[in-house]
């Protein structure tokens, strides 16, 4: 888990070209990313972790935080 | 008039949102370009959003991944012989331009509109060079189109009212309205967001700021939703360029000229989110 979480805490850091960001920040609320970063960030994802998220995963909801994305690839593999 | 089969012309960015667009809307679509790459391409992105459609249209229910069947990709400029209504979303370039027209004005039936999505060029001159001035109407999409429901519709010197109305009612039936202005350079949007963008880009040549910084600057103390230099990277910097370089040669007047280091990085292949690397990074 915590594996998963230094990545995705690097690939949203270097995609938003921010200094810092916590984990359990909201990555769209915050105005760090435009909202097709969203699309962007599932394709990694998928591809990084080899997992597909399922149609009602596709929320933003689901992938608010790194926190909450982390969580959700930890349940699917 | 109904208009159930569409033509696109130019499968870049916005021609293929446009695509996206009405295809969710059940309308039949035949989208040519003169490249084989690029409709592939094309093909590849509409496939992709259409997965995350429903999620950015805040639908319960996903989309038919079939939809994209709607969409004929071809090459051939003839398939468009059938067509109801043309979108042409060609390069912002004259040359280029005028020459799909003269070909449109051969190929297409008399009534059939053609609408010219640019953001610049006139709307007027365009008309001017076909048989069908009172049938040539400016649509300057934004992108991406199935997110933008107000379309920037230009009216040349000599589009019809009755243009004009079939125009809104068919935007209407596309979940989309129209804002209809006069054709003038640039008519609103470029005209102001152009200068916004170049002007964003030399802060950036003169040190003033990072491109993080200026963007932030718009979205938390204007609260705009993207800054203008990510902007400039989703639309293009090639796109910009050429924009600012009509806008330029249209007024004559130096406000337009475009930053050098924007031209520094069109040269160099840094287009922005299309090549991977414009103001920013990103990734497939």
């Amino acid at each position: 888990m915590e594996e998963i979480m230094e990545k995705l805490l690097a690939y949203v850091t270097k995609s938003t070209n921010s200094k810092e960001i916590y984990s359990t920040d909201n990555i769209f609320e915050k105005g760090l990313v435009h909202s097709l970063f969203a699309m962007q960030l599932i394709l990694y994802i998928e591809k990084e972790f080899d997992i597909e998220l399922e149609d009602e995963e596709l929320d933003f909801e689901k992938i608010k935080s790194v926190k909450d994305i982390a969580e959700l690839v930890y349940s699917k593999m | 008039m109904q208009i159930e089969k569409i033509g696109v012309v130019g499968a870049g960015n916005i021609g293929s949102s446009l695509a996206h667009s009405l295809m969710l809307y059940n309308k039949k679509i035949i989208l040519v370009d003169v490249s084989k790459e690029v409709l592939e391409k094309s093909k590849k992105n509409i496939k992709q959003s259409l997965r995350f459609a429903h999620m950015y249209l805040k639908r319960k229910e996903k989309f038919d991944a079939n939809l994209i069947d709607n969409i004929t990709f071809t090459t051939d400029m003839n398939a468009l012989s059938d067509c109801d209504f043309v979108v042409e979303n060609v390069t912002e370039n004259w040359k280029i331009k005028e020459e799909v027209y003269r070909q449109l004005d051969q190929i297409c039936r008399r009534d059939v509109c053609f609408g010219v999505n640019t953001s610049c060029i006139s709307i007027t001159k365009v008309g001017a060079i076909t048989t069908r001035p009172d049938r040539v109407i400016g649509m300057h999409f934004m992108n991406p189109v199935y997110l933008k429901p107000c379309v920037e519709v230009i009216k040349g010197y000599h589009t019809s009212e009755s243009t004009i109305e079939e125009i809104e009612a068919f935007l209407e039936r596309v979940g989309k309205y129209a804002v209809i202005v006069n054709d003038f350079p640039g008519f609103v949007s470029n005209r102001i967001s152009h200068l916004f963008m170049n002007e964003a880009v030399l802060t950036i040549q003169d040190g003033v700021a990072k491109p993080e910084e200026v963007d932030s600057i718009f979205k938390n103390c204007f609260n705009h939703k993207m800054g203008p230099l990510e902007t400039a990277d989703l639309i293009g910097l090639d796109t910009v360029y050429n924009s600012l370089i009509v806008l330029y040669e249209s007024y004559h007047d130096s406000k337009y000229r475009p930053a050098p280091l924007l031209a520094k990085m069109v040269d160099a292949g840094l287009l922005g989110v299309k090549t991977g690397k414009g103001f920013y990074t990103y990734n497939d």
